[in-house]
């Protein structure tokens, strides 16, 4: 029977999106640096307006370059269409101001990247919008917390810090059941280890600084559309997507574009309003991060394995929180959601604590020190003394940021220079400790 | 002719429809200009394709500057296509007409839209030699070919290392 040709993922990490420039045959995707586009005539402009053309106006809405790395991040995510940002941070902004209105609320996992339960539970309360951070292992719980005016369920497939999983299928089910979208953060996994979209996931959401681009250049976000959502199910509870937008003289995006309403409404209302665009260079290179990304996310996850079972055995350390290892909880769960392997960022303990943690990070020499994951060079960082120190003691524990806690972001190194570095640091910095002590 | 799955369509299929016919009669097309007809309709008339609005409502009267008609067999020119707008229980009805039609109108492909779908009344105009497609948009489906719809952040699908042709005047 006839059918459309479906390619792989290491096809389309490299084609999708990106065909040869039509007027000069330029093969890679050229770097479009410029701000705005010649309208045909007053009816096309006219037309590009009114939303009834394809076509660029701005490059605040849509650039070409920007346009070629959404298509490649929605095509990779099984998703049907994406809209880039400037940042993960404004990914976020932009994904819950298209349906949250002040007085609503969202539910969101208490093992998030600190900087998102900054945002959520500060900066989002200035809108008045509300959220409740739960332990989503628990999907009952999720359940309990479901409010008339609960509009999403928000977790990361892989959760920055922590090593941990989200049971994504269970927590679609939840969703469904409350008919409210389900949103996953797939930052730390990438596409090539795990596919939100395909276990249920509604809205899928990067920073893609980290693993996309790859080699730590560029800032930028996604969020990248399933196209399944029925935002007009509810009546007007998404009255953003249901309802007659006022700004598009009374055009009802879902009824008008149907699966393509989210991301046209992310352009056209988010992306006009917000402002949070992304830059073209920043694009063109998260592209070229984008054509290595199962051969890179390949060599991560094997080097992070090589280091996590090196620090399992190591007599300073109390405890390693990486879901690759068969002794954690959420192997399970690993073996389910990522079978190719568990990324790259983990944390562990060490039995010296705070004062162990923040001697560490100094005494390593191929590791960097910085607040950074998912880079071709290895990281380091101590959470509770950087990343999550605008928080509570208790809400670092929750968000597996506690004193004793170091994450890694493991690199392309050579993995027995990594395992190397980090045993003479431990040494040093049991030296140290015995050293203040005395 | 090989059996189609509607459920996925090869893409040459789809632009050998788009790329064959020349005057497409739209059956459900809207006068107000936030419709999803219209804004389709406009398209395929940008694109360089004839839309003729069959509307009994607005038969007629012009739509986009194309007088309106109440019914298919109304039509007084030639169409290759029928693309239908109207909900899936119409459908079955509408297509029939499109098979009575075939040979005065020279009607080739029947069309439903994005939501519409009826697989019987599919059958019946494949063994009468129509081309069917269903659950698609022209507009979404010209502007996924011609890699327009990219532009919008979308997933055209469509995978090639060869340079498009364009032509220039």
């Amino acid at each position: 029977m006839s059918k459309e040709r479906t390619y792989g993922f290491e096809t389309r990490m490299i084609h999708a999106g990106a065909q040869p420039e039509p007027l000069t045959g330029a093969r890679q995707t050229p770097i479009f640096q410029n701000t705005s586009y010649a309208f045909h005539d007053a009816d096309h402009a006219a037309s590009l307006f009114n939303l009834q053309t394809f076509g660029f106006i701005y490059s605040r809405l849509t650039n070409p370059t920007v346009a070629v790395l959404e298509e490649r991040l929605a095509s990779l995510e099984s998703g049907r269409g994406s809209t880039c940002t400037a940042s993960g941070h404004a990914a976020q902004l932009l994904t819950f101001f298209a349906f949250m209105e002040p007085g609503d609320h969202f539910i969101a996992s208490t093992r998030l990247y600190g900087g998102s339960i900054t945002q959520f539970g500060k900066t989002f309360r200035k809108f008045d919008w509300n959220v409740t951070f739960v332990d989503v292992d628990e999907p009952e719980a999720v359940r309990r917390a479901l409010t008339p005016r609960t509009k999403a369920i928000f977790v990361e497939s892989l959760a920055n810090p922590g090593g941990v999983i989200s049971d994504m299928e269970a927590l679609a089910a939840v969703g469904r059941e409350a008919g409210i979208p389900l949103i996953v953060d797939n930052t730390l996994a990438s596409p090539w280890l795990c596919r939100p979209i395909e276990w249920g996931a509604d809205l899928v959401l990067h920073s893609t600084t980290k693993f996309l681009s790859g080699n730590g250049t560029a800032m930028g976000g996604a969020v990248i559309d399933s196209g399944r959502f029925d935002w007009t199910a509810a009546g007007e509870r998404f009255r953003g997507l249901s309802e007659p937008e006022p700004a598009y003289h009374g055009l009802a995006f879902h009824e008008t574009f149907g699966d393509l309403a989210f991301t046209t409404h992310a352009h056209a209302v988010g992306l006009r309003d917000l402002g949070a665009t992304m830059a073209p260079l920043h694009a063109f290179l998260t592209l070229l991060g984008t054509e290595t990304l199962a051969l890179r996310m390949q060599r991560h996850c094997e080097n992070a394995m090589k280091v996590a079972r090196f620090l399992a055995a190591h007599e300073e350390v109390a405890w390693v929180s990486y879901a690759g290892l068969p002794e954690s909880p959420y192997h399970a769960l690993a073996q389910k959601y990522l079978p190719r392997g568990a990324g790259s960022v983990f944390t562990f303990g060490l039995k010296g604590g705070y004062a162990a943690g923040v001697r560490l990070v100094e005494k390593v020499n191929l590791f960097s020190h910085l607040a950074n994951v998912g880079d071709s060079r290895s990281l380091i960082l101590h959470p509770a003394s950087t990343t999550h120190r605008q928080l509570s003691a208790e809400q670092r524990e929750a968000a597996g940021a506690g004193d004793d806690v170091v994450r890694l972001s493991i690199g392309l190194e050579t993995a027995e220079d990594l395992i190397d570095d980090l045993q003479m640091a431990l040494e040093r910095t049991a030296v140290a400790l015995r050293q203040g002590a005395s | 002719m090989q059996k189609m799955n509607h459920d996925s369509y090869p893409n040459a299929y789809i632009l050998d429809i788009l790329k064959s016919v020349q005057v497409i009669a739209m059956v459900g097309a809207s006068a107000k200009w936030n419709r999803p007809s219209y804004f389709a309709m406009k398209y395929l008339q940008e694109k360089g394709y004839r839309v003729i609005p069959v509307n009994p409502g607005q038969a007629g009267k012009e739509i986009l500057g194309e007088r309106a008609y109440a019914s298919l067999a109304e039509i007084p020119v030639p169409f290759q296509m029928v693309d239908i707008f109207r909900a899936s229980e119409a459908a079955g009805g509408i297509v029939d007409e499109a098979i009575a039609l075939k040979d005065e109108k020279q009607i080739q492909v029947v069309w439903m839209q994005l939501g519409v779908r009826d697989d019987a009344a599919a059958e019946r105009a494949e063994a009468a030699g129509l081309k069917v497609v269903m659950n698609r948009c022209p507009k979404i489906e010209f502007g996924r070919l011609n890699a327009e719809l990219a532009w919008g952040g979308f997933d055209t699908r469509v995978i090639t290392a060869r340079r498009r042709q364009v032509r220039l005047t």
